[in-house]
């Protein structure tokens, strides 16, 4: 799972039927400093959450599935939890991510 | 990054909306670590099934398996703690440092 923020959503009429009824948002991975990294997300949301939340995005397609409830959904980025707090023990300089 | 690595505990997250699978699981920040304990690579949310603290050098697993320790089955997760490192030896000539808790 990652942390990130809720930038924006994307409405698309014509689209795969399993995702009728479900609100798909964009988010941007966040560091632990608060500072982007990555690229944007595009997560189906079961959480109801909202722009500028700071959101916890699981991206492993079964798990995604399970969330959304959707054994045969297309997808694999799902919204699971909305953060109240963050708290971090040390930041330190990384090198080039895996 | 492969499925299953080492990681220091950085922190931890409380998130009261979240999938009900998850009620009354740990959520911790975790950075994954080189085999010299430097950490390379960016911060993982990953569900905690060891009591892991702070600091602490752990092993952590990535992908479909994180979900099989918890105790509801099909939580959506893809990192868990899976067990806390006492010590972990480099063969010589891998590179110094011995790292563990």
């Amino acid at each position: 799972m990652v942390i990130g923020r809720v930038v924006g959503s994307v409405v698309a009429t014509q689209k795969n039927a399993s995702f009728v009824g479900s609100k798909m948002l964009l988010v941007q991975p966040l560091d632990l400093d608060g500072s982007d990294y990555g690229q944007e997300i595009l997560a189906i949301d079961t959480q109801d959450a909202g722009p500028g939340d700071i959101v916890l995005v699981v991206s492993e397609g079964n798990s995604a599935r399970q969330a959304m409830g959707r054994g045969d959904a297309p997808i694999d980025s799902v919204i699971i939890g909305v953060v109240d707090t963050i708290d971090v023990v040390r930041v330190s300089r990384h090198c080039e991510g895996r | 990054m492969s499925a299953l690595f080492i990681a220091r505990v950085v922190g931890k997250i409380v998130a009261t909306r979240k999938d009900e699978r998850l009620e009354g699981v740990k959520l911790l920040i975790i950075e994954p670590l080189k085999r010299d304990g430097t950490p390379c690579g960016k911060p993982l949310i990953a569900v905690d099934s060891v009591g892991a603290g702070a600091g602490e050098v752990v092993h952590a697993v990535k992908g479909r398996e994180a979900s099989f320790p918890l105790p509801r089955p099909g939580a959506p997760v893809d990192v868990a703690i899976v067990g806390i490192v006492d010590h972990m030896y480099l063969d010589p000539g891998s590179g110094e440092g011995r790292l563990g808790n």
